[in-house]
């Protein structure tokens, strides 16, 4: 038994989702081989060898693979697939993007966002918004599987694996990339964040929103949204949680002005502790937080960041 | 230059689905059914496209039981032009969808197939991916903007990141995010024109396709539950108790 694991990257930095995945594979069983694809991420490369209980690292090198599209990996990907009795990615927009890819053209039905693995063959995932877990046992001789980042435990730094390099088919291609708007913060990142602080239709404003971000620099903490804040155009799309957006399970998931629909449940109802500030105190938020605030937020909100100035934040 | 739009009738948005006690599934006996909520923004796309005058055909197929008729007749309404039903039991996965669709795409020859980004009662995310594939055809997913020029299609997509811009060498898949556009509501004069579009019905051995699925489903369970917790009174007892009690400030 071998498992590839796709790894996730910038080119310069290995990302947590990948550590998840990788503690995926290894609860599969057999040797874990990770492939880096990427343009000048050998460095990612050197870290993937690191990770506890890779065997091997392979190291695609391409222009075209500095903003792979679905299209180039899938090739690559194809083009290793024949070694590997299971590949995996992490359940990110990169991994969602070109793994079913993988999957159709190897005759294989893709397990997608699974957050166990029973046995080699039998895995779960949540359906209908997480209102329910399937497991499902796949027939298919080879297995093409997405990984929950936040269900796994990152794999950690206690491996020595070598570094092998491979080739990439060259195309050609039908797609090709023009540019990105990335976000930039200081802040970490919302799916690794220990700490979330999420706003609602209720923040009212984008404007708003420094609110949040005035508390969240001083917990270190990740801003999210509801879709509602997002389709109002107060942030932007890659706040978003829920369902359809991201999926965060951190220490501490704080949901202001957010109502609680099924939808955004879906994306943080696995945070360890979570407070809801909401002054409907009918709110379905209500219903899943270990503390309630009913409370108009536009009082809440500088009181708590004063609490905190005392508390020493 | 014709469009081809996949929809799917899921259990309505609005529906908290409840797992039967046998563990064989969820219960949709008397459950509201609807159209996939990124289906109905694929169908809005498309009929925008057609209107802008960059289309003249939106056909739309559906893959599901008899009732999944329902879901064509609401996407001829909101102004697709014809349908194909086909018609089949049971769970139908994104894999057989997809190998239904890639033949239904060789009959029809489209220049843009537009599909909703997630069916939100699997949360599979793979068929336009996989269509793909199988078409050799490129695809810009998760979709918040879609512009054709000539053969060309440049899309907008909704990544972790942020947003990334793609240009495709048509024909082309292209699945949607939920800023893509705002669906309209049918109209009454047009929910009765509907009814006199064409829906041609088929069955997947029509096309030759399989659909046994891969997948066995060893059983359906609740979630863990989350257990509701204390109302607090004020923003001082919140902070003492993040921090003497959940010890997580
Ligand atoms: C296909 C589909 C996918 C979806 N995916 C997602 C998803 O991934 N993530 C997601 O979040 N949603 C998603 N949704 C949307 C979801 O159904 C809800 O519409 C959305 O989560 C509501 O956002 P909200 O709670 O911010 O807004 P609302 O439901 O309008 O709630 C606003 C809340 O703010 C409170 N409030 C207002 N003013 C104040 C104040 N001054 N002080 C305190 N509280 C105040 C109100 O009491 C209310 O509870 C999806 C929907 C569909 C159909
Ligand atoms: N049974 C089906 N019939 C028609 N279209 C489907 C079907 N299943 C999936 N699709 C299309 O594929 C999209 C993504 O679904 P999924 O991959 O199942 O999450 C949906 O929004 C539809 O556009």
């Amino acid at each position: 038994m071998t498992v590839l694991v796709i790894a996730e990257h910038d080119n310069k930095s290995l990302n947590d989702a990948t550590r998840a995945a990788v503690t995926a594979a290894s609860k599969i069983g057999g040797d874990i081989h990770v492939l880096v694809a990427g343009k000048g991420a050998s460095g990612v490369a050197e870290a993937a060898g690191k990770l506890d209980g890779v065997a091997k690292v392979l190291h695609a090198d391409a222009d075209h693979l500095e903003h792979p599209m679905a299209e180039s990996l899938a090739a690559l990907v194809l083009s290793l697939a024949d070694g590997y009795d299971a590949i995996l990615s992490p359940a990110t927009t990169t991994g969602k993007n070109f793994m079913p890819r993988v999957a159709a053209k190897l005759d294989v039905m893709q397990i997608s966002d699974i957050t166990a693995v029973e046995s080699a063959d039998t895995f779960v995932r949540p359906i209908y918004a997480g209102n329910a877990m399937m497991t499902v046992k796949s027939t298919d001789a080879k297995k093409v599987i997405t990984v929950r980042g936040t269900t796994f435990e990152k794999a950690g730094d206690g491996g020595s694996a070598s570094v092998e390099s491979v080739d990439a088919p060259a195309g050609p291609f039908k797609s090709a990339f023009v540019s990105e708007e990335l976000a930039k913060s200081d802040r970490p990142e919302l799916t690794a964040a220990k700490i979330v602080i999420s706003g609602g239709r209720g923040m009212a404003s984008g404007d708003n929103f420094h609110l949040l971000d005035k508390i969240a620099d001083k917990l270190n903490a990740a801003v999210g949204a509801s879709r509602a804040a997002v389709d109002a155009g107060f942030v932007p799309n890659d706040y978003q949680v829920g369902q359809t957006g991201k999926v965060v399970a951190p220490e501490l998931y704080i949901a202001v002005g957010i109502s609680g629909a099924i939808q955004h449940l879906a994306g943080m109802k696995d945070s360890k502790v979570i407070v809801a500030i909401n002054k409907d105190e009918e709110a379905p938020i209500f219903s899943v937080a270990d503390y309630g605030l009913v409370a108009d937020l536009f009082k809440a909100l500088p009181e708590l960041d004063e609490e905190l100035a005392k508390a020493g934040y | 230059m014709k469009i081809l739009v996949p929809v799917k009738r899921v259990v309505d948005y609005n529906v908290k689905v409840r797992v039967k006690p046998d563990q064989s599934g969820v219960d949709l006996a008397n459950v509201k059914m609807s159209m996939n909520p990124f289906c109905e923004i694929a169908v809005e796309e498309a009929i925008r496209l057609k209107e802008a005058g960059k289309a003249d055909e939106i056909v739309v197929v559906s893959i599901g039981p008899q009732q999944a008729q329902e879901t064509i007749r609401t996407a001829l309404a909101m102004g697709a032009d014809r349908g194909i039903l086909v018609t089949a039991e049971g769970r139908v996965e994104p894999l057989a969808v997809a190998k239904i669709l890639a033949k239904i795409v060789e009959e029809e020859s489209p220049d843009l197939v537009v599909l909703g980004k997630q069916a939100i009662d699997d949360d599979a995310n793979q068929t336009g991916q996989m269509l793909g594939a199988l078409l050799d055809w490129p695809q810009g997913t998760f979709a918040s903007k879609v512009e054709l020029d000539g053969g060309n299609v440049t899309v907008t997509r909704e990544i972790d990141g942020g947003l990334q811009t793609i240009k495709l060498d048509g024909p082309a898949i292209v699945t949607t995010d939920l800023r893509l556009n705002e669906p309209r509501y049918a109209s009454l004069p047009n929910i009765m024109k509907a009814k006199r579009k064409p829906i041609d019905t088929k069955t997947p051995e029509d096309y030759g396709v399989d659909i046994s699925p891969r997948l066995e489903v060893v059983k359906v369970t609740e979630p863990p539950k989350r257990e509701a917790g204390i109302k607090v009174e004020s923003v001082a007892q919140l902070v003492d108790k993040l921090k003497n009690e959940a010890g997580v400030l």
